[in-house]
């Protein structure tokens, strides 16, 4: 019943827990390393794994701009419920956009007035959902990093040779490099180390992070979700930070490589084109955004309907920027917990299933 | 943003494979990665295999974990 | 009779009484309903009385390892048996949707009738009302339960106390993951079975046999162990802690978990029961349940400590995070 899951229980084991917390805190100084965790998934396994009250005193995660939907403008769920509600178009999204709240509204409250929303696990599916449907528009919100990109692009590309015309994306795409380095350069945020995400590096090899590493002196380990990736890439961290050295290192060899996945990387370079991109509560960051090419304009959901994603001001008390941003620690925002809570979230980083806001708020500011 | 899995290919045609995790089976896209095969395992999201599981690295990786393991039970006692 | 439900069907008249002697009497053969009056006649009841009540609203209505008859048995019987009452009797209003074919009604039915039978319990009195195409999701059915509580045994959150062991009589998730797969959105295979099933068997015996070591009962249904854990926590005003490490889940509900990213503890369940009992007696109550076909997976799955109140899990990793309340419906998602 309890079977051992190959790869992913190996990666849990008790004892080896014990000895990197036992390593980690015997490496750490006499002030806590202040690391970032760039990605949202590591925010949500450090604390699913209980892993912070661990650390307390030798290590500080800051949790960095990995959530796409945290980063995601609030006019982009304001964009898609006009097509939703004014151009009658189905929508298909990953579960994670529902409760997200753009200006006024949320998908998830617009369902309950009649906006018609599918939660789907591919954009594949949505491509499925469009050709099932040929009398509707099926709009895809097509939010993620470069892990999602290609998957993206796929359904694109699918969409493309299979003729399905009904189908198009709404895309929020943007690439983590940039941002990695604006955060670096950041004096406010200092940061000692990256633990970097694995599944973008799967896309795009973990050389990517070089020239973080190189310029900015901050040691970058590439590490895998379970708790003992987790674990030994922050080791490595530390490590690296002893040896004051700064390098790119690979704690998930098992699936990332150096150049990543040429297939991938083709497949979004075809589909998809580099562009200066807003990130929620840090501003534009140049070439952080990747757009859909010219020549899929007819899958770009923004040329079909003529609609723009706004990138609106945000509403003043919100400090998700600087959660975002690593400056402050969800509990040190003056909303946390009480004027933003899951149930009715201020902002994106509480309401994500992992926005560092939430991630603290349902496992425990422990 | 980079929720995935580690799955074993059962079955492959053009474009696409049948992966099974504890059990769970499921049809994925392969458009993203070059020749895989039946018996190969590989990583899983939003239903595309993103990249190939090296057996070799994974069990280069865990020899790692063991040594800290056996290491850190020694300084205990 | 007509291959489908139409609106005549529920308007009192011939159609109505057709159904009810042509279909709905075939499958509950029993004295009290037979004479079809407005009310059953239980006769004299001793003992204290329990009533619940619930309804069943589940799409698709048949799902692997059960479906929406059987479910509304089960539920009924359940809520009952985690209070300490044997049901004795139930209520079955059915809303069917104009156009239901009349197969899917006959299917819940049979599955109604088996889950009675298995429990013990009389369908005693019902009621069908037919609602116009659209207005319905196929088939809803509402139930009362009337049990007689077994040797005076009775819910005692305040008894909870720093030591008593949080018991769990089975896998978790099964239910939700079984009707996820059968509504197809998933696209996944999994031999992943319901595990509605009636608890009375499992639960009641254990009251007179471990007299003053049961302290509170509950099912876990919609919102999983997680939630039903955090209620059961509010009201003894008690901390929980769970062990990861000893938390049952079957390997390809496991799977389903890790691919769309759920958490089991969220997952609902129809054929289990948390118990919080005395520490001593733990061990021994958890032999009990193996005993029985639905407690073989039965497990201690946590225990009582002091200081504070709320639902805490220790992780794998050695480390502790809080187990709260989820906002809204497990999604799959990406991130």
């Amino acid at each position: 019943m309890n079977r051992r899951m190959k790869y992913i229980d190996d990666f849990r084991d008790p004892a080896t827990a014990r000895a990197l917390v036992e390593r980690i805190r015997r490496d750490a100084g006499d002030a806590p390393v202040r690391l970032m965790e760039v990605c949202g998934t590591h925010t949500v396994a450090i604390a699913r794994g209980g892993i912070r009250p661990l650390l307390s005193g030798a290590v500080t995660m800051l949790s960095g701009p990995g959530c796409p939907v945290c980063v995601t403008p609030d006019g982009y769920i304001d964009a898609a419920i006009a097509l939703g509600t004014e151009r009658g178009a189905l929508l298909a999204s990953f579960g994670d956009m529902l409760r997200v709240p753009g200006t006024s509204s949320s998908l998830e409250k617009e369902k309950g007035a009649g906006l018609e929303v599918r939660v789907v696990y591919s954009p594949l599916d949505a491509v499925t959902l469009a050709a099932a449907t040929p009398d509707r528009e099926v709009v895809f919100l097509g939010v993620g990093f470069e892990t999602t990109a290609p998957a993206i692009g796929g359904s694109i590309k699918t969409a493309s040779v299979r003729g399905v015309a009904n189908f198009s994306v709404l895309s929020s795409v943007r690439t983590i490099p940039e941002a990695m380095g604006v955060l670096a350069a950041d004096p406010e945020v200092r940061i000692e180390g990256f633990l970097c995400p694995a599944h973008v590096s799967v896309v795009i090899g973990t050389d990517a992070y070089r020239p973080v590493a190189e310029t900015y002196g901050i040691p970058c380990v590439v590490a895998g979700f379970e708790p003992l990736d987790i674990l030994m890439g922050i080791s490595m961290l530390l490590r690296q930070k002893k040896e004051e050295v700064a390098r790119v290192e690979n704690e998930y060899s098992r699936v990332a490589t150096a150049t990543g996945n040429r297939k991938a990387q083709d497949l979004i370079r075809d589909v998809f084109v580099p562009c200066d991109t807003g990130w929620r509560g840090i501003g534009v960051i140049p070439g952080s955004g990747l757009r859909i090419a010219d020549r899929y304009a007819s899958f770009d959901a923004e040329k079909k309907f003529g609609v723009s994603v706004v990138f609106a001001r945000e509403k003043t008390a919100c400090r998700c920027g600087d959660v975002l941003k690593g400056k402050i620690l969800p509990v040190d925002c003056p909303l946390f917990g009480k004027a933003c809570v899951p149930e009715e979230p201020y902002g994106p980083c509480m309401v994500s299933s992992e926005g560092s806001c939430a991630s603290y708020y349902k496992y425990g500011a422990l | 943003m980079c929720l995935g899995v580690p799955a074993k290919i059962l079955e492959r045609s053009d474009g696409t494979a049948v992966v099974e995790l504890g059990g769970v089976r499921r049809e994925i896209s392969v458009m993203l990665i070059d020749d895989v095969s039946v018996g190969e395992w590989v990583i899983v999201h939003a239903g595309f295999a993103l990249g190939k599981l090296s057996e070799e690295e994974a069990e280069q990786t865990l020899a790692l974990f063991r040594e800290i393991a056996d290491s850190g039970e020694f300084r205990d006692s | 009779m007509h291959d489908k439900i139409l609106l005549s069907h529920g308007e009192g008249g011939k159609r109505t009484r057709d159904l009810i002697a042509k279909v709905i009497a075939r499958h509950f053969d029993n004295p009290v309903l037979s004479p079809f009056f407005d009310a059953g006649l239980l006769g004299r009841i001793e003992g204290e009385i329990a009533f619940t009540t619930d309804g069943y609203v589940v799409t698709p209505p048949f799902f692997p390892g059960g479906d929406i008859g059987r479910l509304a048995v089960c539920g009924t019987v359940n809520d009952l048996a985690v209070c300490g009452a044997k049901a004795v009797a139930m209520s079955c209003g059915l809303i069917l949707e104009e156009g239901l074919p009349l197969d899917t009604l006959e299917r819940a039915l049979a599955g109604m009738r088996d889950a009675a039978k298995e429990a013990g319990v009389t369908v005693a009195c019902g009621d069908t009302k037919v609602v116009e195409r659209g207005k319905g999701d196929g088939i809803f059915i509402t139930t009362a339960g009337v049990g007689v509580s077994v040797d005076g045994w009775r819910p005692a959150p305040s008894e909870i106390r720093p030591g008593d062991r949080i018991l769990l009589t089975g896998t978790m998730g099964d239910h939700q993951v079984a009707v996820l797969i059968a509504r197809q959105n998933l696209a996944i295979e999994a031999p992943v079975l319901s595990d509605v099933a009636p608890l009375s068997g499992l639960l009641l015996p254990l009251l007179p046999r471990f007299a003053g070591k049961v302290r509170f009962m509950r099912d876990p249904t919609r919102g999983g162990v997680g939630v039903t854990l955090n209620e059961m926590a509010a009201a003894a005003n008690a901390r929980f802690v769970l062990d990861e490490a000893r938390l049952p889940v079957r390997e390809s509900v496991r799977g389903v978990c890790e691919i769309f990213g759920f958490d089991p503890l969220y997952l609902a369940n129809e054929g289990k029961a948390v118990l919080i009992v005395a520490g001593d007696a733990a061990e021994a109550i958890v032999a009990a349940l193996r005993e029985h076909a639905y407690g073989r997976e039965a497990a201690i799955i946590g225990e009582v400590r002091e200081g504070g109140s709320g639902v805490r899990l220790r992780t794998l990793a050695g480390g502790v995070r809080a187990v709260d309340y989820p906002v809204g419906d497990q999604l799959p998602r990406i991130c």
